[in-house]
């Protein structure tokens, strides 16, 4: 598979993959770096929000 | 207060004291508002106070041109729902019918928020939304939304 770098697009397996990922109350984030040499070539994330903005709570009385 | 209200709000069918909002060209065929998301840098300070777009800690491209200036148009297909959880409480929502993504991006600084603003009506700010901070490298960002309902929904009016 190619990948696409800083250097162009590049064979996957010339390329160390590292991944992470963060799950909290707010986010659920994964994100896929690939380094070449030991250089960053390419980085990039996925982030599922999941706290909602929100307007209201806890003024119901005031509201209401 | 009525849930049916909070929505009609969403939908911009009440304007109270003197109104500064551009009138709509058709009262019988009113036009749609265009929403826009925008990235800012760590760095910038956008939150709940911002009452507009503005170009200042907008993220920039390290290179390439990945991330255009005032961000992409949001994907507006979805139209606010409101419901009763009880006869005193209720809540209206609405969420992108899309996800954010942008791609061939290249931004090494540290970006962590979006704001979500109306490009139709003078770049008013509807609502901040903060991530962990993020850097992409000839890569791809996207912000996938919640799910459109009634305690996830990415805007939410509630009276409880």
């Amino acid at each position: 598979m190619l990948i696409t770098t800083t250097k162009g697009d590049m064979e996957e397996s010339l390329l160390e993959k590292r991944e992470g990922s963060v799950d909290n109350d707010n986010e659920m984030t994964t994100w896929v770096e690939y380094w070449h040499e030991g250089e960053l070539v390419h980085r990039s994330a996925h982030v599922t929000l999941k706290q909602p903005v929100t307007f209201g709570d806890g003024v119901a009385a005031a509201l209401g | 207060m009525c849930t049916t209200f909070m929505k009609e709000l969403m939908l911009g069918q009440h304007q109270f004291g003197t109104s500064t909002l551009t009138s709509r060209t058709s009262l019988t065929a009113p036009t749609t508002d265009t929403f826009k998301a925008a990235m800012y840098f760590v760095s910038a300070t956008i939150n709940a106070s911002t009452t507009a777009y503005s170009a200042t800690g907008e993220v920039t491209n390290t290179s390439g041109t990945g991330y255009t200036a005032g961000g992409l148009t949001v994907t507006n297909a979805t139209a606010p729902l409101s419901t009763n959880t009880t006869a005193t409480a209720g809540v209206a929502y609405w969420t992108p019918s899309a996800s954010f993504v942008w791609t061939a991006l290249t931004i090494t600084t540290a970006f962590d928020s979006v704001l979500i603003y109306n490009s139709t009506q003078s770049n008013k700010a509807v609502s901040v939304h903060t991530f962990g901070s993020q850097t992409i490298t000839s890569g791809t960002f996207t912000l996938t939304m919640p799910a459109n309902d009634t305690t996830n929904a990415l805007l939410r009016l509630s009276t409880t």
